[in-house]
Formats: C-alpha cells, sequence, structure tokens
C-alpha cells in the first residue's frame, strides 16, 4: 500500500508543474498585459500603481526569469497581495477554504449516500414502473442548471413560504445563539445550497449505479450465488453492490472538479463566504493575484481529490495495490 | 407496452419463494437481463430530435414567429403577468419575454454549436497525432491533457473570461479551448484501435501518406463516436454558456441569452416568477434534448 502510494505521490509531481505553467501562460501569454488591462478598466490608476504591478509580476524582464521568480515566489507559499484590499492572497484564501472544502465534502457523502441507494432501488425494481419514474427523475436532474434551481429554491423557500433563509452562512444576531441555535441556524443556512450542489453529482452517480448493477447481474458469478439458494436481496448485496462499487469511486473522483467548479455558482447565488465567491469577485475586479492563486487552488484540489480516490479505489480493490 | 415486453423477457424470477419479506415478491417483478428496450430508444430519439427541431425552429425565425421587438423598452407594460398579449409575460423593462427567449435561442444554441465546433476540431487534431503517431508525441500530448483536466473547467474559463473581454466570440472560443480534452482521448482510444487493422496497414503498403491515412480513413471510422460525444457537449456547453451569463461574465445584456435574462431575474425573484421559470425551463429542455439525442445515437453506435 505504502508503495502503491508513493508511486501515486511521484507520478503527481510532472502535473503539479503542469498546472503552475499552465496557470502562468493563462495570466501572461494571453494577448494585452495585466497592467494595461487594469489601466484600460480603471483609468484613474495612477502611473505609481501600474509601476507597482509592473514591478509585482516583474513584467520587465523576459519571460523565463518570470516564470523562474514565479515559482519560487510559489514554493514560499508566496501569491502576492490582492489588488482589492491588498491583503495577502493566502490569508485570504484560508479564511475561506474551510467553509468551501466542507461544503464539498458534505455533498460528495451525501451523493455517494444517496447515489448508491437510488440506483440500488431502480436496479432492484428495473422495468417496473417506479424504475421508469426514477429515470426520467434523474434524466432532468442531470441537465438541471444548479444555478437556476438555486434561484427556484429560493423564490418558493425563501420567498414565498419563509421556511428558510436565502443567502449568507448565518444570521446577524448568530453570536448570541446557544450552541444548539447555532448548529440549527448554519444547518437551515446550507441546505438549499447542499441540496443544489448534489442533484447533479446525485443524478450521475444513480443512473451509472443503476447500469453497473444491471450489467453484473448478467454475469455467470450471479447465476451461481443464485443457484445456491440465495435471496434475490442477498445477492444484490453480497455479490452484485461490492462490484458495482468499485468504478463508482473513480466517478466520484472524476466529479470533484465540477464540484470545485461549480462552487463559484453555488457561493455567488447564495452570497456564502468560500473560495469560489472569492474567485468571482476577483475576476470581476480583475484581481490578479488572486486569480492566480486559485487558479493553482482549484488544481490541485482536483489533484487531492484524484489521488484519495485512487487511494480509496486501492483500499477497497486489492489487485490495484499489488499490481506492479 | 415497454413494461409488457420487459415482464416476457424477464420470465425467470430472481426471488425465491423463501425471502425474508414475502411482501416484495409479490409486487416487484426483478429483472435478471435487463437491456436497454430499442423501444425507450426510439422514444429518446424521437423526444431528443423533437425538442431540437422545435428550437432551432424557433431560433432560426425568431423574427418571423415574434410579435414584438426584443429590445423594444416599454415601461407601461413592465412586469406584466403571462397573458395573450404577452405569451410569458415582460420584464421590469417591459421587453416581451417570448420574444426575448427566442432571440436568446440563437445566442445560445449559436455559441453551443460553434464551441463545440471548436473543441471538437481541437481534440479532433491532438487526439489522431497522438493515436497515430505514438511515442513520444503521444506521452507529450497526453501529458499535456490530464494536466489540463486538473483545473476545474469553470475556474480555466473564468480566469480567461478576465483578461479577455466577456464577448459572444471569446466565450465561445473559450469554451472550445477548455472542453476538447475528452474528445482527444476519445479520438485517440479509437484511434489506437483502428490502426492495427488491415485495411489500414493495406494503405501504408499502398504508400498512402500518413496525412491522408489518417484524414481518409482513420478520423471517418472514429466519427461516429465523436458525433456522439459531441451532441452531449453541445449540451454541456449550453449549461456552461448560460452559467456564464448568469454571473454576467457571459453573453452581456441587452443581448438576451437564457442566463442573462435569468440573471435580471433575480432584482424581481419575489414578484415576477415567470421572468426566473421560463428562461430555465427552456435551458433545462433543450440540455435534455441533447442528451436524450446524444444517447440514443451512442446506442446506436
Amino acid at each position: 500500500m505504502l508503495g502503491y502510494l508513493l508511486k501515486r505521490l511521484a507520478g503527481m509531481i510532472p502535473l503539479f508543474i503542469g498546472i503552475i505553467t499552465i496557470s502562468f501562460m493563462v495570466i501572461h501569454l494571453a494577448p494585452g498585459k495585466p497592467t494595461t488591462l487594469q489601466e484600460a478598466m480603471n483609468p484613474k490608476v495612477s502611473l505609481e500603481a501600474r509601476e507597482r504591478l509592473t514591478k509585482l509580476y516583474g513584467l520587465d524582464k523576459p519571460l523565463s526569469i518570470q516564470y523562474f521568480n514565479w515559482c519560487k515566489k510559489l514554493a514560499a507559499f508566496d501569491f502576492g497581495v490582492s489588488f482589492i484590499d491588498s491583503r495577502p492572497v493566502v490569508a485570504k484564501i484560508a479564511e475561506r477554504l474551510p467553509l468551501t472544502v466542507a461544503i464539498n465534502i458534505a455533498s460528495l457523502v451525501l451523493i455517494l449516500f444517496f447515489g448508491i441507494l437510488i440506483g440500488l432501488w431502480s436496479a432492484r425494481a428495473a422495468g417496473s414502473l417506479e424504475d421508469h419514474c426514477i429515470t426520467v427523475l434523474l434524466f432532468i436532474g442531470f441537465a438541471m442548471p444548479g444555478f437556476w434551481l438555486g434561484l427556484l429554491l429560493m423564490n418558493v423557500f425563501g420567498l414565498q413560504l419563509r421556511w428558510l433563509p436565502i443567502s449568507g452562512i448565518s444570521s446577524l444576531d448568530f453570536e448570541y445563539y446557544t450552541f444548539w441555535e447555532k448548529g440549527i441556524d448554519l444547518a437551515r443556512h446550507l441546505m438549499l445550497p447542499l441540496f443544489v450542489s448534489c442533484v447533479g453529482g446525485l443524478a450521475g452517480i444513480s443512473r451509472y449505479m443503476r447500469q453497473a448493477i444491471l450489467e453484473i447481474l448478467k454475469q455467470p458469478f450471479i447465476r451461481a450465488a443464485k443457484a445456491k439458494g440465495l435471496s434475490f436481496d442477498a445477492v444484490l448485496k453480497k455479490h452484485a453492490l461490492p462490484n458495482a462499487l468499485l468504478p463508482v469511486v473513480t466517478i466520484v473522483g472524476l466529479s470533484i472538479p465540477g464540484l470545485i467548479g461549480g462552487s463559484v455558482i453555488l457561493e455567488s447565488i447564495f452570497a456564502l463566504p468560500g473560495v469560489g465567491r472569492l474567485f468571482y469577485e476577483a475576476v470581476m475586479a480583475r484581481d490578479y493575484p488572486m486569480i492566480m492563486a486559485e487558479l493553482v487552488l482549484g488544481a490541485v484540489l482536483t489533484l487531492l481529490g484524484n489521488l484519495f480516490a485512487d487511494i480509496a479505489y486501492a483500499y477497497v480493490d486489492p489487485r490495484i495495490r499489488y499490481k506492479k | 407496452m415497454s413494461e409488457l415486453a420487459c415482464e416476457r423477457v424477464s420470465g425467470l424470477r430472481l426471488t425465491t419463494p423463501q425471502t425474508r419479506n414475502p411482501a416484495n415478491t409479490q409486487t416487484r417483478k426483478h429483472a435478471n437481463t435487463f437491456t436497454r428496450k430499442p423501444f425507450t430508444m426510439k422514444l429518446r430519439l424521437f423526444f431528443g430530435l423533437g425538442i431540437i427541431i422545435i428550437l432551432s425552429v424557433a431560433a432560426i425565425f425568431a423574427p418571423f414567429l415574434t410579435r414584438y421587438d426584443p429590445d423594444k423598452i416599454s415601461i407601461d407594460d413592465a412586469l406584466l403577468g403571462p397573458s395573450g398579449a404577452h405569451l410569458l409575460g415582460t420584464d421590469q423593462l417591459g421587453r416581451d419575454l417570448f420574444s426575448r427567449m427566442m432571440y436568446g435561442a440563437r445566442i445560445s444554441l449559436l455559441v453551443a454549436l460553434i464551441s463545440v465546433a471548436i473543441a471538437t476540431s481541437v481534440g479532433l487534431f491532438f487526439g489522431s497525432l497522438a493515436g497515430f503517431f505514438g511515442s513520444v508525441i503521444d506521452s507529450l500530448i497526453m501529458r499535456f491533457v490530464d494536466i489540463m483536466l486538473c483545473f476545474p473547467a469553470f475556474f480555466l474559463i473564468l480566469a480567461v473570461v478576465a483578461i479577455l473581454e466577456p464577448s459572444i466570440v471569446n466565450i465561445m472560443v473559450i469554451i472550445g479551448l477548455t472542453s476538447w480534452m475528452g474528445v482527444a482521448r476519445l479520438v485517440r482510444a479509437e484511434i489506437l484501435s483502428l490502426k492495427e487493422r488491415e485495411f489500414i496497414l493495406a494503405a501504408k503498403a499502398f504508400g498512402v501518406s500518413n496525412i491522408r491515412i489518417i484524414w481518409r480513413h482513420l478520423i471517418p471510422n472514429a466519427l461516429s463516436a465523436v458525433i456522439v460525444n459531441a451532441t452531449l457537449g453541445v449540451a454541456g456547453a449550453i449549461l456552461l454558456e448560460s452559467s456564464l451569463s448568469f454571473l454576467g461574465l457571459g453573453v452581456q445584456p441587452p443581448t438576451p441569452s437564457w442566463g442573462n435574462i435569468l440573471a435580471e431575474s433575480k432584482e424581481t425573484l419575489g414578484v415576477a416568477w415567470w421572468l426566473s421559470l421560463f428562461p430555465g425551463l427552456a435551458i433545462l429542455l433543450t440540455v435534455v434534448g441533447f442528451n436524450l439525442l446524444g444517447e440514443a445515437l451512442r446506442e446506436r453506435a
């Protein structure tokens, strides 16, 4: 297991180098320079500010030196300061990262749990009216634009029924709440965002799960289990499910970039103070140091997510672990 | 009808009489072999094509099908609900929502189709190079694909939008250039399996040039998979464009697109339900349509 882990980690190094190179290129090889754009956007940008910018990026130096400097700063975890409020980018991200990671992990857990359940349910009832209804619903969920679902839910549950708050992470008088009230308040604020962030992935996993189980049910070893006299539920639980779970782990790994990218939209709609919203604000204000840092962060989170998926895969499937 | 057929096919019951909850055996029909019936596939093709044809007609003939100019502001008619005069109501500036959505269909479809065309061309190019030449070229291209796939697509798109101005052309190019990786992987895999086949060896033996082999023999054979992928890609591109426009970083108002109509509807969310309902429904239906068509085609391929 350790050997496998080390191999995976080593494989990440070239990817990481690629990530920082592309992040660098996106900003520097695009037509126009950050400084001129900053100027075009806001004519009031002073000469001094422009010089500071040029100096910050070392834009007067050749590209290769700029790239080298970018790597050097990265190694020291220095992403510069934000244009918006001159605070260090790393500090701004650090205070907002936990919320985004928490939301994403929570939705992954929910997606996995309910996705597997729904997939099993619909595979178990394959061909029935129930199954057809689930299939249609999943198809719609798969195509659902998250931001629109968010708008509709905000309208219905927030504005019309007034059951749930529609934005932010906590109520105004949050500080005066008791521990339990705080928990309930958080849950009320996160209910809609979590639901919206789960729908797409849930539909994907359920559809996949159903298909995988139906494929496996055709295998000879299922017939053998059946012939042994096992009940259908036991066959499903003991023989079909574990085999269908293997590829689901990979699918979950593949869905991680989508979740992270989706957090921009989610956090913007529900006004949640996470890194997604921070990125959106940075894009609107053309806050280049922040954009570059977030780009690297997004890719690194994806990389880590994939690593965890790989580890999970190796954990559930010994064949992967022992393969050379 | 499909259900009857299904029952007939699954003659062999998996549930034995000794099941723990016997109630289930009565009500549930467990299929031991369940393959998609051609009927459901035809149904998908029918609905998918139907939605897409209706949508295309709406987009192409928008000027003839609408009574109002989509950009005509008339404050007196602001925020009217759906009625005979305004089929889907009006927005806060009194513009007719139905007209705006018809013209929005043009923009949304155009952006989606062209960005998918870009992604498919780039993917075909890199995928066929990697698959055909192998060795160093292959590993270089595929490592590049791996790296590009590490970036959450939405992050990459937003970062580029921040540098370039968000215009319709830029949006198409950006979406295209950030979503070709899947096509490249697909084409590479197809070509890897095709290039050892006899007809390619024969072409080589005849002294046909590499480029001609790729262009005339390999790509046409990989095309069906690519078309399926592109059809599903259109659905994804429509979602991407509308999300971008919703955030104000895609198609810029006053040019109507489903995403930016929804963005404007945020301000009147509690008052004018029609403004937030119909454009979203249009996006959903369109995406469902392309997904249905794509899956039906995949089944055929």
